[in-house]
């Protein structure tokens, strides 16, 4: 057995529910220990129009799913996710993370995955509201997702991180393109994997490997891109992201990196910030008799 | 309609005599200080600049120009008091001297109506009955907010950010002071406000309210200037929070500015809304909202529903209806109660719908104004509607904030929701039909923060506003105006 | 003929639009102008089970002489009277330019057979009624039998001939609501009515100022589908100048100049007279008065 040429895993990113190479034909070697362990692709500028393209197209159908609906395929990928385990234990730990650390890992983020899929048919009972306005007219708010949200990963907690920024997002409705981590770039391609398998639909959730500082400008800037989550970025990256997002006006959601780790994040707060609140109105038709006062 | 059935007739007969508010309950000083610290104080700068009655272009009082010393000034006051008392002051205290402020506000009414008629150009109608009750409401309803924020944020421990710098725009400055600094107050922050250059007076009034209502030193300061002195509250380093509504360029400026700091920000900004009407619509009522939509305060509102979607089978209907209904706006002197349209808030904003006009015109719209006589002096400009137009029309994409009405066609419900949604702006929206499912889908399809069915224009204190897109972000009113102003991670 | 509810109003909006209407301000010179017009349009009633011969008559004399002591004042538009009480009336107002009207149709509640209804309306019509307010089968029209109400309508209309102006009374607070106002307005203007009517008087609500809106939107409707002008009649409960006014008003921005007149404008009314002409006197002396001053009949 022992013999046996192992069959390597080409790691592709995903765009559009699809698993293309990078436009751009470009790679770089993965190297842990000294010993290659796999090519990623670089994503180009041309990959992130094509995931924001697609996560755009797919979001009316997305949003428009019911909250319940939702909630199943999001426990869809947490228990395609534990069916797997294995896999992404090994993968951490071929990237050099320790073994109990990334067992670790693995039970927070699939618990966390189910966590947030819970909120998908409750955050409008806790967060909408019906306001008393003082004329004939019935008003309330509700929460809607924002619309296309471009994340970024944490460098740390590759798979966590991820999982703390992509279900908030699209346990509501919003879409996804997202930004790996450069330094654990191979657990968010085996996510992806898992997503695809579990009823999401394509464009929901784009991932991209590559150049973050390639990367970042071109989402900031992208004017289809109406929101922006990320952890904690060296200050200069942050503040170039803060000052690309006044293009459009993205929302912008920052959170410390110290909450992915605990379970501070798991809150609707978060879930929230992917959200924003609308307010409708509509004329109240009282009695016939009872309101003529001319 | 026969084309041989001659339009109806409206200014022949039992016209309007003059019927001007009565003025004398108003006192104005000629010079306005800046309200520092609880105390009115002349400017360091030793600039002031006239605030201009836009209705006849007379100069009604000389305005106080802060300069950065005054700037820091105020930031200090509003840093000293929150840290020194405002921050430990009992939320059910802080609640009592807000309720004060909205009781006063009552009591002022008719004063503060006149002045925000004289400043602004606002028709006395709109200023008695919509600005000031809804200025004195807000204060009234966040009020009762203060001592009850943990149950808005259960176990999330709520707290105030600070010091907040909130700049506001010219058209509805009174209520849009109350707007800020209302929940402000209520959530524990200390604030620094500036009026927009042409219309500080009313904020001014206010700040002698506040004295009046003997809110502590320093909670809230109001300080007067151009947008420069804005600026320079937002640069200021101890802000932690910019409030802001005005127009969506400013307000990007602000952003970029901010975007290097831990500030964090609320945005109001500007809006293009579709108002659109189906065939099954209460058509005279979707026409009064039309009306209402575009015409309300000279058509300076955000949320104006400035595209009208007509679908085609009863868009001749609709534009006689319209026409006919715009021959009995009243144009004119802002202080007579009959007055629908008064002035124009300033010559700048003048040439600007000038100019849209004249694009509208060469872009080849048809254009259709009511026909009145307008003053001679003072910044006027009468209802106007462009009909043959596309959504490539720059009159159909950019917010023109005047009394300028651009109307469209669509045939089915999905051709109108593109439509609405093809813009970059997200504040409001309206949509006229009789089937409640109808409502219920364009309401959820529609990506604005407002949504107006079966009405359009109505604000309250509970409601939130704020826009999606380059509207803005932030809520303010109702509940979920409360978290802009609070820590609650 | 199918008949379908096809115009929607809705009730918050109407009376948004109304409320604006109260908020606008007549003063002097137009103030006096529409008191004037109110006085001219006024359908000066009495339709009381106690009618007797004389109290019509102290009304006619009413009609002619409103107020001696300000000679430049109008007539009032017509007399309202009950079947029994039209020869009385069209007797005393015979030398004046004040017109006769006359209910009929089993008056208030309509309840009769139209045989009978038609043999009132040609009485009323002999005695010398000039305008004849007939009213609508309610019951007929909740049941959904709209052809009935419409055929008893033109039937009617039949039996005044062109020369009779028919007003049509809706008895709106029966109705139900303003949609159902909207349509019963427009089975009347389509059956042949002259004019539609508001109210019997009896009946509360009778005429309110939204109520006149949704029916003034059905006239200007059909005169711009048709360019036939219809009459409105607001009648029961308008008792002063103020509410008159306002009325006055809602007319001037719905339908404009060409209904301020008489002839397509009416006021249903018994006591608004005096408070017109109370407040005219207001207007020239420039203080208040009493009513003791103005005679009650």
């Amino acid at each position: 057995m022992s013999n046996r040429i192992k069959v390597l895993k080409t790691y592709k990113i995903f765009i559009d529910g699809k698993f293309p190479r990078t436009e751009s034909g470009r790679y770089v070697k993965l190297v842990k220990n000294n010993i290659p362990i796999a090519n990623v692709c670089l994503s180009s500028r041309k990959d992130l129009k094509n995931s924001v393209a697609s996560a755009r197209k797919i979001f009316d159908s997305w949003v428009s799913k019911s909250a319940y609906n939702r909630a199943q395929i999001m426990y869809r990928i947490a228990e395609m996710l534990e069916s797997r385990k294995e896999q992404f234990i090994e993968e951490l730990i071929l990237q050099g993370y320790n073994k109990e650390k990334s067992i670790v890992e693995l039970d927070k983020s699939i618990d966390r995955i189910i966590y947030f899929a819970g909120w998908s048919d409750k955050i409008n009972q806790v967060f909408g509201s019906v306001n008393p306005v003082a004329s004939s007219h019935y008003n309330f708010t509700v929460l809607e997702p924002t619309g296309v949200v471009g994340l970024i990963s944490s460098e740390e907690s590759p798979l966590l991180g991820l999982i703390s920024l992509i279900i908030p997002a699209i346990v509501t409705g919003n879409t996804t393109v997202t930004i790996a981590s450069e330094k654990y770039p191979l657990t968010s391609i085996s996510l992806a994997e898992v997503i695809s398998n579990s009823d999401v639909p394509g464009g929901v959730v784009n991932i991209l490997t590559g150049s973050k500082s390639e990367l970042i400008p071109h989402l900031a800037k992208h004017m289809d891109v109406n929101s922006i989550g990320f952890t904690e970025e060296k200050k200069d990256l942050r503040d170039q992201i803060y000052l690309d997002a006044v293009n459009n006006l993205k929302r912008l959601v920052e959170i410390p990196k110290s909450k992915i780790e605990s379970e501070e994040i798991e809150s609707p707060y978060i879930i929230k910030k992917f959200m924003e609140a609308k307010t409708t109105w509509h004329p109240i038709e009282k009695d016939f008799t009872s309101s003529n006062s001319y | 309609m026969s084309s041989k059935i001659k339009p109806l007739k409206y200014h022949e007969k039992l016209n309007f005599s003059p019927s001007l508010e009565n003025t004398d309950s108003l006192s104005l000083k000629k010079e306005y200080q800046l309200f520092i610290n609880g105390r009115f104080q002349k400017p360091l700068s030793n600039k002031y600049f006239a605030s201009i009655n836009p209705a006849n272009e007379n100069k009604i009082a000389m305005v106080a120009q802060a300069n950065e010393k005054d700037v820091d000034l105020a930031v200090k006051a509003a840093r000293n008091s929150y840290e020194s008392h405002w921050s430990k002051t009992p939320p059910k205290e802080r609640a009592k001297y807000i309720y004060r402020i909205a009781r006063i506000i009552q009591e002022k009414a008719k004063e503060l109506a006149i002045l925000e008629t004289l400043d602004g150009g606002k028709p006395i109608r709109e200023s008695r009955d919509i600005d000031i009750p809804l200025a004195a409401a807000h204060f009234f309803y966040y009020a009762g907010w203060a001592d009850k924020l943990d149950y808005a944020f259960p176990n999330r421990n709520p707290k105030p950010l600070g010091v907040v710098g909130q700049i506001i725009p010219w058209n509805f400055p009174l209520m849009m002071a109350a707007w800020k600094i209302a929940p402000a107050l209520a959530t524990g922050n200390t604030v620094v406000l500036k009026p927009a250059e042409s219309t500080s007076l009313t904020a001014l009034k206010l700040a002698e309210i506040i004295q009046e209502a003997d809110l502590p030193d320093g909670v809230v300061n109001i300080i007067t200037g151009p947008g420069s002195t804005g600026e320079m509250i937002v640069n200021h380093p101890d802000i932690d929070k910019i409030a802001f509504t005005g127009s969506t360029e400013v307000g990007k400026t602000i952003m970029r500015s901010i975007s290097s700091t831990s500030k964090k920000s609320t945005m109001e900004l500007g809006g293009k809304a579709a108002n659109i009407i189906f065939e099954d619509a209460p058509l005279d009522q979707a026409v009064e909202g039309v009306i209402n939509g575009i015409y309300f305060n000279q058509g300076h509102v955000c949320c104006a529903g400035s595209r009208l979607f007509v679908q085609e089978s009863v868009y001749e209907l609709i534009l006689r209806k319209l026409k006919d209904r715009m021959q009995s706006l009243v144009v004119g002197d802002p202080l007579d109660k009959n007055t629908d349209i008064g002035a124009i808030n300033s010559k700048q904003q003048l040439s600007t719908i000038n100019n849209y006009i004249d694009i509208g015109k060469k872009e080849g719209a048809d254009i259709f104004q009511l026909s009145c006589d307008l003053p001679a002096k003072g910044y006027w400009c009468p209802p106007t509607l462009f009909t043959n137009v596309s959504q490539s029309h720059r009159i159909a994409k950019e917010e023109i904030f005047g009394p300028v009405l651009a109307v469209q066609t669509f045939r089915t419900t999905e051709e109108v929701i593109t439509k609405a949604n093809n813009t970059p702006f997200g504040l409001s929206a309206g949509v006229w039909t009789d089937k409640g499912s109808k409502v219920f889908n364009l309401t959820s399809k529609l990506r604005a923060g407002v949504i107006w069915a079966n009405t359009y224009n109505k604000f309250d204190p509970t409601s939130p506003f704020g826009g999606y897109k380059e509207s803005g972000h932030g809520r303010e009113g109702g509940l979920h105006g409360l978290s802009p102003y609070l820590n609650i991670e | 003929m199918q008949f379908t509810i096809n115009n929607k109003v809705d009730k918050v909006g109407i009376e948004d639009r109304i409320a604006r209407i109260t908020k606008r301000s007549l003063k002097s010179e137009s103030k006096l102008a529409g008191l004037k017009m109110v006085l001219s349009m006024i359908d000066l009633t009495t339709l009381e089970g106690m009618d007797t011969d004389k109290k019509v008559q102290q009304l006619c004399y009413k009609a002619t002489h409103i107020h001696n002591e300000l000679p430049d004042l109008p007539n009032v538009a017509a007399v309202c009277v009950y079947p029994t009480m039209v020869k009385t009336a069209s007797n005393a107002l015979k030398d004046f330019d004040v017109k006769v009207a006359s209910v009929a149709t089993a008056f208030p509640s309509g309840s009769s057979s139209l045989k009978i209804k038609i043999q009132e309306t040609k009485e009323a019509i002999f005695n010398g009624a000039d305008e004849v307010d007939m009213v609508i089968s309610r019951g007929k029209f909740h049941s959904g039998e709209y052809n009935y109400v419409f055929d008893e309508i033109a039937t009617i209309k039949e039996t005044c001939g062109s020369d009779v102006r028919l007003k049509v009374i809706l008895e709106t607070g029966e109705l139900g609501d303003y949609d159902h106002i909207r349509f019963a307005s427009e089975i009347a203007i389509n059956a042949g009515a002259d004019f539609i009517k508001t109210s019997t008087g009896k009946i509360k609500p009778a005429a309110t100022l939204p109520i006149t809106l949704v029916m003034l939107e059905a006239i200007k409707d059909h005169y711009y589908n048709t360019g036939k002008m219809i009459g409105m009649k607001p009648a029961g409960g308008i008792s002063n100048s103020k509410l008159a006014l306002q009325y006055l008003l809602l007319v001037k921005e719905t339908l404009g100049d060409l209904w301020l007149d008489n002839h397509w404008f009416r006021f249903g009314a018994s006591s608004l007279a005096n408070d017109v002409l109370m407040q005219i006197l207001k207007l020239k002396k420039g203080y208040y008065q009493s009513n003791n001053y103005f005679s009650k009949d």
